[in-house]
């Protein structure tokens, strides 16, 4: 009996289920309990620690602040005399020093951006204001559109072929022609400079990681974090930090996207084969020509990989970048969607998931293609590309000064065409949204009625009915089932924190959007999965389907779910949907096309049926790996809760991460929220990893 | 029976040996920088290996001389592979003298060791091991480009490797686009790129198809017919060893059980688990006319007129011996006889019982 539960993991989560329910029983939710929305702490009801644990870390979030503020403005100061003042003026170095890095940062997105789109701050820098006063013409002209454009094809041509060159090219043209090219070369010129900055920061980090067993130690549980906290909360720091505007907007933007490159330098530097060293060594190499000459460029797939996930990642900071000033594309978005204006925000979508499309396949066709050093080219073959932007660059200017004279005084549409000033059709789109919001009216609120009275609302208050105890029992149990002693005191630790800081019920409603969106997200994405690995085709298309989703920030799922559901909860639900469905369908897929054809060979002699095949060969094989989606998915959903603030009253840690932008205090505030969400994160995280991975070795898969 | 090998004996008169290992150990385990301590450097492997020690090498004490290709053999896990990377120092080794051309590796600083690596040192790999970034050419002329001689330079003596290995016309092919055969061609001629006096080669044929081994093998022994380099090589096929070798060394749980000609490991083996392997070779495959041959009796007058040289395999003359009555004699390259070959001697190498 007792040697039994000991073997059986399923009786031992029955037995926890049980003691689960009872605690919940037993510990009763205290009749002057009430779920404060407005405040920003609810710890009301008893001092019954069953019930909840007394916020004894409340006051940490003001403590940093207030220490931040310490250090950027009162720690070491020096006074300066100050000429226009004629008096001294106290100055913090350590302020200074964030100020010269946002100028420095600043400086390479104008001077890019003015490149594209024109504009004179680039020569002011290296003359002065006087210097353009008397000199009028001096001044970037930006490229006209059609030579960025021409460029571009002609980049993806080479990269990628036909294909690519067209689409990059049906991207930019609609761009230009819906009027929105220079927001979206601000966007680009931000996204090029916070890339390269995360790309050359993540490779030193990871080579460092590489090297050094403690730096690796050391960045591990960093990158965990930096990877799920929500990308609101970087943004207040950054703001006190470094000001406000596209520098800010860059560097909170590095910060969300270099870890992604630390791990897949550290990944690709792993995996180059040890004879590979060996012959690098053998050859005589330097540590210097070993780590250069052989071992990046050897790891040379996975960075490159890494430089992909750098660039997506800049692009989904954008929109939420622009709440601390950086201009652009996803500034004009979240103002449309902030005014309501949602036929705009569509098109401003549209315009933020082409450039993302572009630059995903563009970097991909980089990181894939061959280098080709066949030597024996003629002078004109070698410099033909160059050649060929030459004549782009002619024939661009000669189109755009044709347009002066042709346009005369209107918009030059052969050079760029102003803001909001191509074509649009955002007219017709509010029309059809109107049309669809009056008419699907009154069976859209009676569902939403229906799902909320019904569905969520139950759900949310027994999630928040719950005893910390009873959490605590859960939570722990669960991660000593499955990875012993050790794991149940990591994510113990993890609730620690969270249950200590003043926003247990908020972490509570947060987990409650989740499990919700899990259990859609999840299970559709799943079915779904089992359905398309039926045949091959259905495969490779839901996969592609997947490639290009993921693409898209995270931010354009908002769109069409408040199309249907306005502001609500709904709405969040809706846009999580989606979202957090994609990493479900594509484990999914891969974990049950990836059982070994041995297997299925065996399987088939044993003269199984579809179904016998499925349940008994395919699924237990493809579980683990399954399971990997579904951790995925809680990811995807927590960030998009988060995220989903923006479009309903959630009233869960999103709420408040958002409201601490608006904060005097803000910093620390979004900081620990930021943390209380990551710390959720990590929990799911470790618990389903830990499970995976034993899984898999006991399948001997791993 | 046994005639002395000759090679060795020729080459130990000469000066000193480029190789000389003196009691290497290679133990793995975390405990074992402070055993050592414990025991004042003293190694006790029982001891040690009660600790939870692994001995990847367990005092190996040889010499290779100029010109020499001693082969050796083991199984996986033998310590073979962990053997010759202490002698190119890719892993530390714990305990032992090596000393190369007279000067102590272990104590080299990692410039000195650099220095030596890009002289004369040169490895080739059992997985190939080459540059996925760098096309046949480039990978050739990668150990020259890091020693700092100019692009020109580097790649005219790079074209002039890839003629000996003959690959020309795939200079700019990349590794992916080579056969596994080509690939070790390339691993061979970057090795050699820089005219190394010692060659390693570690399982070099292994990861290749059993034909393409025999090719590649008939290669090597072309290339070492014209470089004479000294050679260390590591592989676990006996087969090879026998073929390839002037001298043997067989390991077992990093203990060199034998060493020795390979005519001398098949006929006297030291240890039952080297007999294991000479049990299965086919002998007259494997020895010469100068190994079983008897010494010339005065007495007997009646000599065969045909006559065998004396580093024929068996297996080339046993007919011809077979079908004469009388005792045959054997010559050296002068002509001179140095024994003779009885029926009785073939019929025992084919036949007769090997029980050692």
């Amino acid at each position: 009996m007792l040697n039994s539960f000991k073997q059986s993991k399923l009786q031992q989560f029955a037995l926890l289920l049980v003691v689960f329910i009872t605690l919940c029983w037993l510990v009763p939710k205290p009749d002057d309990y009430k779920y404060l929305v407005s405040a920003a702490t609810s710890n009301t009801g008893s001092d019954n620690w069953l019930w909840r644990l007394p916020d004894l870390i409340a006051w940490l979030p003001l403590w940093l602040a207030d220490g931040i503020n310490y250090v950027m403005f009162d720690w070491i100061t020096v006074d300066v005399y100050n000429e226009d003042l004629e008096e001294n003026e106290s100055i913090s170095v350590v302020k200074e020093i964030t100020r010269s890095l946002s100028w420095f940062v600043l400086f390479f997105i104008q001077t890019i951006r003015e490149f594209l789109v024109g504009g004179l701050k680039t020569i002011v820098t290296f003359t002065s204001w006087d210097f353009i006063n008397d000199n009028p013409w001096a001044k970037l002209p930006g490229l006209p559109w059609t030579v960025v454009t021409g460029a571009a094809i002609l980049l993806g041509f080479n990269l990628g072929g036909r294909f690519l060159a067209i689409l990059v090219g049906a991207s930019l043209t609609y761009i230009s022609l819906f009027g929105q090219w220079e927001p979206a070369m601000k966007t680009l010129s931000l996204v090029l400079v916070a890339a390269s900055i995360s790309v050359v920061f993540g490779l030193l980090l990871g080579i460092a990681a590489y090297r050094s067993k403690l730096v690796e130690a050391a960045l591990s549980p960093v990158l965990g974090i930096a990877q799920t906290m929500p990308q609101f909360s970087y943004l207040v720091p950054m703001f006190v930090l470094f000001g406000l505007g596209d520098h800010a907007g860059a560097l909170a933007t590095i910060v969300f996207a270099t870890p992604p490159m630390v791990r897949l330098t550290l990944l690709g530097l792993k995996s180059v084969p040890s004879e590979v060293v060996e012959a690098g060594l053998m050859s005589g190499c330097t540590r210097r020509q070993l780590m250069f000459g052989v071992m990046l460029p050897a790891a040379r797939q996975n960075i490159l990989v890494g430089v992909n996930q750098v660039i997506m990642q800049c692009l989904a900071m954008v929109v939420i970048a622009s709440l601390i000033g950086a201009t652009g594309i996803g500034d004009d978005l979240l103002k449309a969607l902030n005014g309501l204006k949602l036929g705009k925000a569509f098109e401003l979508g549209v315009c933020i998931v082409l450039m993302a499309i572009t630059l995903d396949k563009l970097s991909l066709a980089w990181a894939n293609k061959p280098i080709d050093y066949f030597a024996d080219l003629s002078f004109s073959q070698r410099h033909r590309n160059k050649f060929i932007l030459l004549a782009i660059l002619a024939a661009g200017v000669l189109l755009a000064l044709i347009g002066r004279y042709v346009f005369g005084d209107g918009i030059n549409y052969f050079f760029i065409i102003d803001t909001n000033k191509g074509l649009t059709t955002e007219s017709y789109l509010d029309a059809g949204i109107d049309w669809m919001v009056t008419s699907w009216f009154q069976p859209l609120e009676a569902f939403k009625a229906w799902v909320f009275v019904d569905v969520l609302e139950p759900v949310r208050s027994a999630f928040r009915g719950m005893p910390a105890i009873a959490t605590f029992t859960l939570v722990m149990g669960v991660g000593y089932i499955i990875g012993g002693v050790r794991s149940a005191l990591v994510v113990g630790a993890y609730l620690l924190f969270i249950a200590l800081t003043a926003w247990w019920d908020r972490a509570l409603t947060t987990a409650y959007f989740v499990a919700i969106a899990l259990v859609i997200a999840g299970s559709l994405g799943a079915l779904l999965g089992i359905l398309c690995a039926r045949s091959n085709r259905a495969s490779k298309v839901a996969l592609i389907m997947c490639d290009t989703l993921q693409t898209f920030p995270s931010f354009i799922y908002l769109i069409p779910a408040i199309m249907l559901f306005q502001v609500s909860n709904i709405a969040v639900l809706i846009a999580i949907t989606p979202y957090a469905m994609i990493p479900a369908l594509r484990y999914t897929i891969e974990g049950l096309r990836n059982v070994s054809p041995a297997l299925q060979d065996a399987g088939s002699m044993s003269g199984v049926s579809r179904m016998q095949r499925l349940i008994s060969i395919e699924l237990p094989l493809a579980f683990p790996h399954i399971v990997l989606g579904i951790n995925q998915t809680v990811m995807f959903a927590l960030a998009m809760v988060i995220i989903g603030a923006m479009i309903g009253s959630t009233e869960d840690l999103g709420e408040l991460i958002l409201g601490s932008l608006s904060d005097a205090q803000g910093i620390g505030k979004g900081l620990i929220l930021g943390l209380n969400v990551a710390f959720m994160g990590l929990i799911i995280d470790h618990l389903l990893n830990t499970w995976a991975r034993e899984r898999k070795e006991a399948l001997g898969l791993a | 029976m046994a005639g002395e090998a000759g090679m060795t004996t020729k080459n130990q008169a000469k000066k000193q040996p480029v190789i000389k290992c003196k009691g290497i150990y290679k133990i793995f385990g975390e405990a074992v920088p402070s055993l050592i301590r414990e025991n004042n450097g003293a190694i006790d492997v029982e001891s040690f290996k009660q600790q939870g020690c692994i001995f990847g090498v367990n005092d190996a004490s040889f010499e290779v001389y100029e010109g020499e290709m001693l082969v050796v053999m083991g199984l996986s896990g033998s310590g073979k592979s962990t053997l010759l990377r202490c002698i190119s120092r890719l892993t530390d080794t714990t305990s032992g003298n090596i000393l190369i051309d007279g000067e102590d590796l272990l104590a080299m600083n990692s410039k000195e060791l650099i220095e030596l690596r890009r002289n004369k040192m040169g490895m080739v790999f059992q997985s190939f091991a080459l540059l996925p970034h760098k096309t046949v050419l480039e990978n050739i002329a990668f150990p020259l480009q890091v020693k700092g001689m100019s692009t020109k330079e580097s790649i005219e003596r790079a074209s002039a490797m890839i003629d000996l290995v003959s690959l020309s016309g795939r200079e700019n092919y990349y590794p992916r686009q080579l056969s596994g055969g080509q690939q070790q061609r390339v691993g061979i001629a970057r090795s050699l790129a820089v005219e190394p006096d010692i060659w390693f080669l570690d399982e070099p044929f292994s990861a290749l198809d059993p034909l393409i081994r025999k090719e590649m093998q008939d290669e090597f022994l072309r290339l070492q017919g014209l470089l004479n380099k000294t050679i260390l090589f590591v592989t676990h096929d006996f087969d090879e060893a026998l073929r390839l070798a002037d001298r043997i060394a067989i390991m077992k749980d990093g203990v060199i059980e034998q060493i020795d000609a390979p005519a001398n490991i098949v006929l006297n083996p030291a240890t039952e688990y080297v007999a294991k392997f000479t049990n299965e070779v086919p002998r007259e495959k494997v020895l010469k006319c100068s190994d079983v041959m008897e010494k010339e009796d005065k007495n007997t007058k009646k000599m065969s007129s045909i006559k065998v040289p004396a580093n024929a395999i068996i297996e080339t003359v046993a007919e011809e011996v077979l079908n004469e009555s009388k005792p045959v004699p054997v010559v050296d390259e002068t002509g001179k006889t140095v024994g003779v070959l009885n029926r009785t001697s073939i019929i025992h190498v084919l036949f007769g019982k090997h029980e050692h």
